[in-house]
Parts: structure tokens; sequence; C-alpha cells
């Protein structure tokens, strides 16, 4: 069975003002289908590199990157949007949803750059935000939700495509405790299945428990995989 | 995507009201300062455009504009009358006189003698009075804003009132009797304008050798205009000018003798400078503000090809509506103002003008955004 992500030697190196900052040194890496894969290390180690990397939204200068068997890198432009929109789901540590949308609409936004209509898609989103809790909160903006609501709006949004993989940056350090255990207890329950990977970059040492596997960084480095 | 991009720029409503505020005040003013200067000139040819009949007008050729008058001897109008081609040519009087009020004040007017026969180049609406009016002994026909505003008679309380029908006036020590109100369009100076016949005219004028203003020119049907004028030209060494020609020397006169095209020149380029540096800037901070829900929007999978066409949405919604609300204040302006001393002239032309200033100011600022957004990295998402 193909493995969701793939990374073997990942070289990802940085100009910062004529200084050259290795952000990844060497990465190898794979994640397979149905796993929940966490990466943890110091800020600036270079877990978000790898996941911009991983996510298809940064090139990186050397090595291979895969996703379900495709090298995203060689991708054409076009190619490489289509390929993310239809198959990886973001949730962002500052939720990073649209204030001036409502719930729906804003779930609703990765089905309609999917071609999807407008109409069809907020049906579809609202079935979503049901499925997190929030189906009576559909009309609601983002302004007028609490920090862990925003966030299974977020959830909701990066489900609502059926992507295969789910990215996560720091899903839970913008929430307390209880929030956090129950932003995880739905990416397992209901983001998590054999046909999808999710792979969380955290700090957040509260929620290691919820993973399958955890991958170690320091310095550009995997320094172990647990 | 496009309603995305539309709730984007209405969920704030200040900053949506801002823009909207910059490209108002924009349009506004680029569009009234020009309809007031276009106003301003019209009034510069207003006599002429009013005088609806002839179709040449016939003068010394050292005569730069209608007010420059160069006095012909009346024989030059039987001279005229003998081209072939000419349907008719008929005398005109135009002249500066001070008019002696009754509480013994003078006020300068322009004093038109029309054809005694054909009354010729009256004035183009009677309010009150008939223009055969003129045929009566001492009597001349106003203009009602000259009435209102210039030429007026005391009470026996001391306020002034304007004269009316039957009321008299002096003109060069002579009576001359109000006998109609006409409506003309106001003229450069906004001075009164006396009509009267050609004769009468002439006794009130200081004495001169030679007193005729103008020859106008009624051609023969299906005479060429053209033709016409070059032969009055040859055959009397006068300058001939069809109404259209002398409009546009006289508009053309001003435009380069006058300061009034720099004044509202500037005053145009200011206003747009302004106008586009606020909507501009408004509408690139705006931009700056969402670049984050651009990124996300990147980052899911949104090409640049449909950011570029949710930006450039927004900046011709904002555009198309702060042009329109500038456009109706312009208008709503010249309308509010239509009875007062104030020029304002609103062509078509104008609406073109403005309307590509505005879309030059919103493309501007759309295209700043547009490379903002364009070269926006989508992994600015991963960054709190």
């Amino acid at each position: 069975m193909v493995d969701a992500v793939r990374c073997e030697k990942l070289v990802k190196i940085y100009d910062a003002g004529g200084q050259k900052v290795v952000a990844l040194n060497g990465i190898d890496l794979n994640i397979k289908l149905g796993e929940l894969m966490m990466l943890v290390g110091p800020s600036g180690c270079g877990k978000t590199t790898l996941i911009s990397v991983i996510a298809g939204i940064l090139d990186q200068d050397s090595g291979v990157c895969e996703l379900f068997g495709k090298n995203v890198n060689v991708m054409s432009s076009k190619d490489k949007l289509q390929f993310r929109a239809k198959n990886i789901g973001f949730v962002f540590q500052a939720f990073n949803l649209l204030p001036s949308l409502n719930a729906a609409e804003n779930v609703s936004i990765p089905l309609i750059i999917n071609g999807e209509k407008r109409t069809i898609a907020e049906r579809k989103a609202i079935e979503v935000l049901k499925q997190v809790g929030l189906g009576d909160r559909w009309k609601s903006y983002p302004s007028q939700l609490s920090g862990g609501q925003q966030q299974r709006v977020a959830i909701a949004r990066a489900l609502v495509h059926s992507p295969r993989l789910i990215v996560c940056d720091e899903p839970t350090s913008a929430l307390d405790h209880t929030s956090g255990h129950n932003v995880m207890n739905l990416l397992k329950e209901v983001a998590l299945h054999q046909d999808r990977a999710l792979v969380i970059v955290t700090h957040d040492a509260r929620i290691f428990e919820f993973a399958d596997r955890i991958a170690q960084m320091d310095d550009g480095h995997i320094i172990k995989v647990t | 995507m496009n309603h995305i991009a539309l709730k984007m720029l209405m969920g704030d409503k200040g900053k949506y009201l801002g823009i909207i505020m910059g490209l108002t005040f924009a349009s506004l003013i680029m569009t009234q300062q020009p309809a007031i200067f276009i106003g301003i000139l019209a009034r510069t040819y207003s006599f002429i455009s009013d005088t609806g009949l002839p179709d040449i007008w016939v003068m010394d050729e050292k005569v730069q504009f209608v007010d420059d008058i160069k006095p012909l001897q009346d024989t030059e109008l039987y001279r005229v009358r003998g081209i072939s081609g000419v349907a008719w040519a008929m005398p005109m009087y135009k002249g500066l006189l001070k008019a002696r009020l009754a509480d013994g004040t003078f006020q300068t007017c322009i004093v038109v003698g029309l054809d005694d026969t054909t009354l010729i180049g009256g004035p183009p609406i009677m309010l009150q009075g008939e223009i055969s009016d003129l045929r009566r002994s001492d009597s001349v026909i106003i203009d009602v804003d000259g009435l209102n505003e210039k030429l007026n008679k005391p009470t026996a309380d001391g306020k002034k009132i304007p004269l009316k029908v039957g009321d008299s006036l002096e003109l060069n020590d002579r009576r001359a009797i109000v006998v109609g109100v006409a409506k003309v369009t106001r003229t450069f100076q906004s001075q009164p304008v006396i009509y009267t016949t050609y004769s009468r005219a002439k006794s009130y004028a200081p004495k001169e050798r030679k007193l005729l203003s103008f020859v106008l020119v009624k051609a023969d049907k299906g005479q060429d205009l053209g033709e016409l004028t070059r032969r009055i030209r040859e055959k009397t060494g006068l300058a001939a000018y069809t109404q259209q020609e002398f409009m546009d020397i006289t508009y053309n006169y001003f435009i380069k003798n006058t300061g009034i095209p720099i004044n509202f020149g500037i005053s145009v380029l200011l206003g747009f400078i302004v106008g586009a540096a606020i909507a501009g800037q408004t509408f690139y901070s705006f931009t700056l503000e969402n670049i984050r829900q651009f990124g996300v929007l990147k980052a899911m999978g949104t090409s640049n090809w449909t950011l570029l066409r949710m930006i450039l949405l927004q900046a011709v919604l904002v555009g198309s509506i702060g042009y329109g609300m500038g456009v109706g204040l312009t208008a709503l302006f010249g309308y509010a103002m239509r009875h007062t001393i104030l020029a304002f002239k609103f062509p078509w032309q104008l609406l073109v003008f403005s309307g590509a200033g505005v879309s030059l100011i919103c493309m501007i600022a759309a295209l700043i955004s547009i490379l903002k957004v364009m070269r926006l990295e989508p992994a600015i998402v991963f960054k709190s």
C-alpha cells in the first residue's frame, strides 16, 4: 500500500539577508494512511517548513516528497494547485477563518475552490458542521464563536472536501486544556480513518497521547520517531 | 469565489465605506470642477448660441471673439446682401453701454440692436411681453437675471426691487422703457442684456462713424455654408464664420488668453491626485489587511488568476459605486445651482472622462494589490 507521505533526503535552505539558514537538512519521513503523526520540536527546528513542503505550498531545494505516490514538486503550478485543493485539508493555529463569512460559508470554501456550486457547497458544509457539533451555529460569524468553536469550524473546513491528508499547525495552542482535548478527540474520531492521514505540528505536550507516532525534530533533522 | 470576494470587501463596513468615499470624492472633484469650467467657457459663446436663426456671422476680420467688437460701416450690410447664396442678411449692434437707474447708480449692460423690421437675433425665450413689443417707442427687452440681480429700483421704504415691465431706465441720457422680459444664457461677465431695435441702439450708443457690429446671414436652402463663408470673405474682405466656427473661435480665445484652463486644470488634477491617493491607499491597505485571508485561499488551492479576478471584482464594484455616487452628487449640485449665477454644464464627454479617471485609480490600486497577492507565499498561513 502506498504511503500517504514519503519524504526522502529533504533539504530546504532559506536565504535570510544573505545568510543561508538550513531549515530542513536531509529529512526522511514516511506517514501511513490511517495514521496520526505528530511533529514536535523546539521553535525554529523546521517543523513548519516541513509541513509546508508536505502540504505542497513550499518547494524543497533537494530531495523527494511524495504524496500518495506522486511527486508534487515536479507538477506544474496548475496541477499542484488542483492536487492541493483536492487532497489536502488545513487546520491552522490561528484558525484563519475569514471573518466576514459565516461558519457555513467558511466551511464551504474548499468545495467552491474545487468547483462546487455555492448553494450545494453550503448545504454540504452545514452537514459537516453537524458532525463537529456546530449544526446550530452555521450562521454564526467567527467573532461570535469561542476559540474552541472556531477551531471546530476550521476542522470542518479541513474535512468538507474529503481530503486524503490533513495538515494541522498547532491546532490546540490557542485553546484551553478542555477545548484542546475536545478538538483532538474530534480530529481522531471524525477526521482520521483508513484512507486519510493526519500530520500535526505541535508544542503541546498535553496532546501527545493522541498521536500514533511522534517525530521529534531539531535543527532541521528528525532525531527520533517514536 | 465572487461571493467570497464581495463578502470580504463588505465585511468591514468602515473600510468599505472609506474606499467608497475616497472614490466618490475623486469622482465628484473630477466631474464638478470641470462641469463648472465647461459652464464658464460655454458662457463665453452663449450669445452666439442663443442667436439661433442665422447660419453665418459676418464681422471685421480682426475680431477675435464675440465681445471683441470692431464696428463696420452700414454699407457692408448691403454688400453682403448682394452675394449669391445669401437668403437674407440683417444688421446687429452689440455694445457695452451704461444704464442709469432710478436711484442714480449706473450699471454696464450689453445692448443688442436688432433689425428694425424683422427683429432677427432676438432673445431665445420670452418670459413676459412679445419680441414685437420692441416696435413700440423707446422699448427695450431685458434678460430676467439682469433684472433680478443688477437692474433695480428703490421702493418707498428704501428696499430695492427688480425693474418690471412698464418701468424705465436711461441709456446714454435717453429713456428706455421695459416692454418685455427674456430668458437668455448668462454671458461670461454676467452683465444684463438689453435688446432693442438696431436704429434705437444706434441712438443709445455714443456717436461713431461705424456702429454695425455683425451682419447675420441666412444661407439659401441647400447652400454649402463653407462655400458661402469663403465667398463672403472674398467679396467683402470681412470675416465670415458659421455659428459653430464663431463659437469655436470665441472659446479658443478664452482658452488661450485667460488663466481659466490652468486654474481649473490644477483643481481637477489635485482632486484626481487626492482622490486617487485616498482610494488607492485605502484599497491597498484593505488588501494588506486581508493578505492572510488571501494566503489561506491560496494555500487551499485558489489560483492566482482566481485571486486576481476577486480583487478586480472588488475594485470594479467600489469603483462603480464611488463613480456613481460622485457623478450623482455632481448632478445634484448642478441641479441645486441651476437658478444661481454659478456656471455649470455637464456634457456626456465629462462622464466618460471622469469614468476613465476613476477606472484608472481603481486599476492602479487593484494592480498594486494584485502584485502583492501574486507574490504572496501561501506558507504565510503557518505563521502565527
